[in-house]
């Protein structure tokens, strides 16, 4: 048979087993699925078929063919890609030359530039993606640089292409591009394997798929698109969830903040809006749109031209972070990695590391028997998942660190208003389910809450009150009763490209 | 604990503890080895000796590890030392008074590290560059105030300060165990420390996190220099004079001593108990090799290779660490 085929794949680590006895096989000219939550094993499997990890059992079988790849180099050579969550390019050379990196054209070691840009100009108009040869992969969008990634997986005949979660920071119309290439490369008789952990992108895509959780196989459903959503939702969490949003509404107390006539950076035109006791509002809007630019301002993390904030009916002032922690005003930022955690440090650290000033001894000391309390409650109680509070944050998954940033700032004794910047993004499903909750705890204790998100169906499912921004601006907004997909995207698109971009929309 | 496994965590177990502490032991080896091997090495004087030897750079590699951990760095040390010494030395034989001297001293430190730490945080001017060109500057301005000629002194109390012996321990000993401590304490017990530590891992998250990061930076450029000041008054003392040649490439030996204890240059690690061992195992190196009678240009050889092979090491650590 042609394609790819996983037979009891082993792997273990010191102290656990990351894999333990995966089988399963995807056709060549298909897309196939792989779902499960972080940590259940997907990207251990990943790095086994491309090479990065030997698997303690098992074999790879490509088109019925036992591979043992040593390393990288040896999984590329026989045909295998791996599109990874992070891109690898190098951010100062050009497309081409990322294109052909480590293999550009030379003669006497001179190379033959425009030998290697009509190379370039000819694989990229093959596959259909309009890029500049010349351009700096720096100076591309994301989408423009992984679509850069998957013309050079091409470029090395690779049959087999894993994508892992490929749209993870890719904006709608962006999602779409992605989609079509994904679809070409299908009608082109390469085995794909695509990681989401968006069903409908899975659904959109996939004729197969495969769940993993805790490291072994569940299922494997050969016609993905007449299985029900809920049945893959429960095989991958080991549970049902009924409705992952589980919104409720709730009584709405006095006006917590106002925000006034604020302005800096993308932001031109000055935005106002206003957030009540208790109350969950949502910001959507296309990448770009300057929803993460509007709550840094309010988070003094920007310098900002103009505007005031008032915070239970008196002007605050808020010069940087520091003040508007200590005002009660709080901020998970959408970059997780660059701008949430530190490392190298401790789950403990990361979670102390704002609020341990409330518990000094002798305003000096840190006073640690507390700060190892407060960490092993809040991972009881986040049910972060975790060795134990000393483990390194950077050796967590992404949903777990996220929780460990919430728990940072839970810790804070005087909340009001809580912000948070994709607060989902790459995260499980049974993670999403226990933030949504953590939000709900939030605004129930009175906390003005604040989501930033480029997931509609989240927005829609855990919201108040929805604002929408559009190139740098507030455009409109919508109580939860009135909005609906149709509503919210019109404000939140270009008018022209209603129709082409809700498709992509998930 | 059902979910401990993460998808690309390879747990932390009984052989990444014993790595983790791998440095200690190869020392406590080398070092039995050595008290075999070598003639004099093992006895009570050597011991104080070697001691008083690094205590100049065991007391700055404290405060530099602040620095590497915050992710900054600092090449003006050196110069500092040698600057502090002038100055302390000059004041001394104008004012005859030694608190005036060595106050003088370390305020003319304090200065420096703050105006380093302005620049650097405030200016936003890499390190490296801020500190190469204060490292000049200082070498320069000790120069200008000795007029190129080694400062003599003559005040018996100021002396006694290298080498007045405290319970059979040199006071400069003392003093840099003290600085351990303090500084043990000031990175493990104190936000402040635990500030550096974060600002050197990730310096954006620090600030969302709420940490004045440019105040925290300045500050530790500033307790640098008073304590580099505080080095260079001691070593005046110990030669009896304010030298503006001396301490040439002290910053490398600072740094080195640092890397060797396991601190990241890439910033967000550090313990002072690997800079104590970085400390001991440079201080031990050209002890031994003194003692073994090593022609100096090979110590210069023996003791690049010695830092190479121990970074190595370290490399080679994390790189099972991340699996």
């Amino acid at each position: 048979m042609s394609g790819l085929r996983f037979e009891d794949i082993r792997k273990h680590f010191p102290g656990v087993k990351a894999l333990d006895g995966v089988s399963f096989e995807a056709h060549a000219g298909s897309v196939h699925g792989l779902l499960g939550e972080n940590g259940a094993g997907k990207s251990t499997l990943l790095k086994i078929l491309g090479g990065q990890y030997r698997p303690d059992g098992g074999r790879i079988l490509i088109d019925g063919i036992a591979c043992q790849f040593q390393n990288a180099a040896a999984a590329i050579a026989a045909g295998v890609a791996i599109i990874h969550q992070e891109l690898q390019y190098v951010a100062d050379l050009s497309v081409t030359e990322n294109l052909l990196l480590g293999r550009l054209p030379q003669r006497y070691g001179f190379v033959q530039r425009r030998a290697a840009r009509l190379h370039a100009v000819a694989r990229l108009r093959e596959l259909g993606v309009d890029l500049d040869p010349d351009a700096r992969l720096a100076s591309l969008s994301i989408a423009q640089r992984q679509m850069v990634e998957i013309c050079r997986a091409l470029m090395r005949d690779a049959r087999i292409i894993a994508l892992d979660e490929p749209t993870s920071s890719l904006s709608h119309g962006e999602t779409e591009v992605l989609f079509r290439i994904v679809r070409d490369l299908k009608a082109r008789n390469k085995t794909l394997i695509y990681i989401s952990h968006r069903l409908d992108e899975l659904y959109a895509l996939c004729n197969a798929c495969t769940i993993v959780r805790d490291g072994r196989k569940v299922a494997t459903h050969a016609q993905l698109s007449t299985v029900p959503r809920e049945t893959l939702v429960s095989q991958m969490i080991g549970r049902d969830i009924a409705d992952i949003y589980d919104y409720r509404p709730r009584p709405l107390g006095d006006l917590r903040l106002r925000v006034q006539n604020l302005s800096g950076g993308v932001l031109r035109e000055p935005a106002s809006f206003e957030v009540r006791r208790g109350e969950i509002v949502g910001f959507f809007g296309l990448v770009g749109a300057g929803r993460t630019e509007l709550m840094r301002l309010v988070y003094g993390a920007d310098r900002k031209r103009s505007g005031a904030l008032v915070l239970d009916g008196a002007a605050l002032t808020v010069r940087s972070p520091r003040d508007a922690i200590d005002a009660g005003i709080v901020l998970c930022p959408e970059d997780r990695k660059e701008q949430g955690i530190v490392p190298h440090s401790s789950v403990a650290e990361n979670i102390n590391m704002s609020s341990r000033r409330h518990h000094l001894r002798a305003r000096l000391f840190l006073n640690k028997p507390h700060e190892r309390d407060n960490a092993d409650s809040y991972i009881a109680r986040l049910r972060i998942r975790t060795p134990g509070h000393r483990q390194p944050i950077r050796l967590l998954s992404g949903g777990n660190q996220q929780k460990v940033i919430l728990a940072r700032w839970l810790g804070e004794p005087h909340l009001k208003v809580v912000i948070l910047d994709e607060p989902t993004r790459g995260i499980d499903i049974g993670a999403k389910h226990e933030i949504y909750h953590v939000i709900y705890e939030l605004a129930k204790r009175g906390c003005a809450v604040l989501v930033v998100s480029s997931e509609l169906p989240e927005v829609l499912g855990i919201c108040d009150r929805i604002v929408v921004m559009y190139q740098g601006r507030i455009r409109g907004e919508l109580p939860r009763a009135a909005a609906s997909e149709q509503k919210v995207l019109q404000l939140a698109l270009p008018s022209d490209q209603l129709g082409a971009a809700r498709i992509a929309v998930r | 604990m059902r979910h401990m496994q993460t998808e690309n965590n390879d747990g932390r177990t009984a052989p990444a503890a014993l790595a983790e502490y791998s440095l200690v032991l190869l020392y406590l080896a080398a070092f039995a080895v050595l008290s075999f091997t070598v003639d004099n090495f093992f006895s009570l004087r050597n011991m104080l000796g070697l001691a008083l030897s690094m205590s100049q750079v065991g007391m700055v590699a404290c405060t530099m590890m602040l620095c590497l951990a915050a992710r900054d760095f600092d090449l003006s040390v050196g110069s500092i030392v040698a600057f502090a010494g002038v100055l302390c030395a000059t004041l001394l034989n104008m004012y005859g008074s030694v608190l005036i001297a060595i106050v003088g001293a370390l305020l003319g430190g304090a200065l420096i590290g703050a105006f380093n730490g302005a620049v650097i945080a405030y200016l936003r001017i890499n390190a490296l560059i801020t500190t190469l060109a204060t490292m000049l500057i200082v070498r320069g301005l000790g120069f200008i105030v000795s007029d190129g000629q080694a400062v003599g002194v003559s005040n018996q109390g100021f002396i006694a300060l290298g080498s007045l012996p405290l319970l059979g321990v040199a006071l400069p000993v003392w003093i840099t165990a003290l600085c351990f401590v303090v500084f043990g304490i000031v990175l493990n017990q104190t936000v402040f420390g635990r500030n550096a530590l974060a600002i050197g891992g990730n310096p954006e998250a620090a600030r969302l996190a709420g940490i004045n990061v440019d105040r925290n930076r300045l500050l530790i450029f500033l307790i640098q220099g008073v304590v580099t000041a505080l080095a260079g008054v001691i070593l005046a003392s110990r030669i009896t004079s304010g030298q503006p040649n001396a301490a040439q490439s002290f910053e490398l030996d600072v740094i080195s001593a640092c890397v060797l204890g396991g601190v990241s240059l890439a910033g967000g690690r550090a313990t002072i108990s690997g800079v104590l061992i970085g400390v001991l195992i440079m201080g031990t190196v050209n002890n031994v090799m003194n003692l073994t009678n090593v022609d100096a240009f090979y110590q210069y050889v023996a003791r690049g290779s010695i830092l190479l092979a121990a970074v190595l090491l370290d490399q080679l650590r994390t790189r099972r660490e991340n699996g």
